[in-house]
């Protein structure tokens, strides 16, 4: 049974996972980078104070943050559907991943920029910078190491995710280890697929990191 | 001297903090003008306000009521983007040096010039002249982290200088730092003072760092001024409570000589070194009993003063009064003194 076509399954199943997780993690930050600037900036005290917006986002954050993934990749197959035209393969998938991550980068990110000294905001302000100025110039590239392992941490757990899509036929090794481990018992092919997710995770973790301390300049 | 009209000048400004915990008055109808070229001083307690007063004076912090003008701006009347513009000619520095970390030295300093529109090429090169003013010509690429506290406070500086500020705000720039590292940025602060003829507020909880470099000081305590001056009339009579308390910080009367008679001798700069008590002691042929004394350098002068114990007899007090007085310099009695 370990034939070729069972090579070229993983190998697809490899490409897929990776697919899904980089692009998802890419469009979770389009939306999760705004995000966690607007809830540090709308807090009181903050750049732009406004106690509605913050509010608001947080409430969102928190329920979408709330319910389990297995759940939501059900119960958002209508919107799936509209999207991409179906609910299974991994580009389907991309869906419910980027719904989950997003809020969940949001907060990466909302905890990386609050790390930031308040004091160097405050010599910003004193120069005459406005809030944009002070966003992409201060908050961002001064906190861009740690916005790095929240990006390592953020793609790591959206590849978990996209690992349970195979309960809905979400392609990707998560759904071959579920096809043929699970419904079919067979146990070495879960096996190799599990260590193949372990690896996967092993570099992406890595990579991050990696990129996180050569961006660090306080050391 | 016509002063003309001050550079900067905070009216009736009171600041309240509300908090759950209920309001405190940080600062309470605080008044003081400051004039283009001074080093002026602002000196008190830890709590007493400092640093509020001088966030209040580039509208960091807004004060609750009160106008603060600045260059004859009156900053509360301005928009948002005024405002900016604005302190683009009032920079401050700061304890704990407030650098992005992420950047070179040089890059710290064309920080302020990205925010004000300038031309990279412009900005590199005054970054560049500006390090070397503050003796960093060599660090151009170095990190913050890679420097000393006193290197970071010298970048912080060069920083601030970037646009041509009229004024430059210091909060207790020197107070992380230790006294010879402190002893060079006060040196480096009077000489951009003399240089650039930028007006530099400081504000400090050591009465060491406003003799050294101020010329003028306004003693803040409880949230209110307690005494403004000149640092000569302060250092040389204080009038407040705090002020003595920060001129004599080692509680200077001493319980022993309450209630004597005993009098203040001030030396300003001339007669400093002069053996006047000696030639004093010889001429009225009688013995004191010197109970403080205390000589500093304030401003290159020799300055200082001593309290003597007079003699129990009233002649040879009045005596011993007149003939320092003789000898030009200030001489006041002191009955209780404050404690
Ligand atoms: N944001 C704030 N909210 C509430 N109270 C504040 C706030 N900022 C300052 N205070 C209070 O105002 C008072 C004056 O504070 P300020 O920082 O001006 O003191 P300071 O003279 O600079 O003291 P230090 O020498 O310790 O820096 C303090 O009692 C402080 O607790
Ligand atoms: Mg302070």
């Amino acid at each position: 049974m370990w034939d070729s076509t069972m090579f070229e399954m993983l190998g697809k199943g490899i490409g897929e996972t990776l697919y899904m997780t980089l692009f998802s993690t890419l469009l979770a930050y389009v939306i999760g980078l705004p995000l966690g600037i607007a809830l540090v900036v709308t807090e009181k005290e903050s750049l732009l104070p406004n106690k509605w917006v913050n509010s608001i986002l947080n409430i969102i954050v928190n329920i979408t943050r709330s319910v389990p993934f297995l759940i939501l990749l059900v119960f958002i197959q209508p919107l799936t559907r509209a999207i991409v035209g179906t609910a299974i393969g991994s580009t389907a998938t991309i869906v419910p991943l980027v719904v989950a991550a997003a809020p969940f980068i949001g907060r990466m990110v909302e905890s990386s920029i609050k790390e930031l000294d308040k004091g160097v905001i405050e010599a910003a302000l004193s120069m005459g910078a406005s809030p944009l100025q002070i966003i992409w110039k201060v908050m961002l590239p001064e906190t861009k190491p740690s916005l790095w392992v929240g990006a390592a941490i953020s793609s790591t757990t959206i590849l978990g995710y996209s690992a349970m899509a195979g309960f809905t036929s979400g392609g990707g090794l998560g759904d071959i280890a579920i096809r043929y481990g699970y419904n079919r018992y067979q146990t070495d092919v879960m096996f190799v697929t599990v260590v193949l997710l372990v690896v996967i995770v092993q570099v992406l973790q890595g990579i991050g990191m990696k990129i996180a301390s050569k961006q660090d300049k306080r050391k | 001297m016509e002063k003309g009209q001050p550079i900067i000048a905070l009216q009736n400004i009171s600041k309240t903090y509300t908090s759950e915990r209920g309001e405190f008055n940080a600062l309470n109808n605080v008044s003081l003008e400051i004039y283009k070229g001074e080093i002026y001083g602002v000196i008190g307690m830890s709590g007493a306000g400092k640093s509020t007063l001088v966030r209040c004076i580039n509208y960091l912090e807004k004060p609750t009521s009160g106008k603060i003008i600045f260059d004859g701006k009156d900053l509360g009347a301005l928009s948002a983007k005024e405002l900016r513009n604005t302190r683009q000619s009032m920079s401050m520095i700061f304890q704990q040096f407030n650098l992005l970390m992420q950047r070179t030295a040089e890059q710290n300093v064309c920080f302020p010039l990205e925010i004000a529109g300038v031309k990279k090429i412009e900005a590199k090169q005054r970054a560049k002249e500006l390090l070397e003013l503050v003796g960093l010509g060599d660090k151009l690429d170095a990190y913050p982290s890679q420097l000393s506290g006193g290197q970071k406070q010298r970048i912080a500086i060069a920083r601030a200088l970037a646009t041509n500020p009229k004024v430059l705000l210091c909060d207790e720039a020197t107070s992380a730092l230790d006294p010879s590292t402190t002893q060079s940025i006060l040196a480096l602060l009077k000489e951009i003072n003399e240089k650039l003829g930028i007006t530099i507020v400081i504000i400090t909880h050591e009465m060491k760092v406003v003799e050294q470099v101020c010329s003028h000081v306004a003693i803040i305590a409880d949230s209110k001024i307690a005494e403004v001056g000149t640092v000569k009339e302060v250092f040389t009579h204080p009038q407040s409570k705090v002020g003595q308390q920060l001129v004599y910080p080692n509680g200077m009367p001493d319980e022993s000589f309450m209630g004597k008679r005993c009098c203040r001798i001030v030396f300003d700069g001339s007669s400093a070194y002069d053996p006047a008590l000696s030639s004093m002691i010889l001429e009225c042929q009688v013995p004191v009993n010197i109970m403080y004394a205390d000589m500093k350098r304030v401003e290159d002068m020799a300055m200082g003063q001593m309290v003597i114990q007079l003699p129990e007899d009233d002649t040879l007090a009045e005596k011993v009064i007149q003939n320092l007085r003789a000898k030009n310099l200030i001489v006041e009695e002191v009955y209780d003194y404050v404690g």
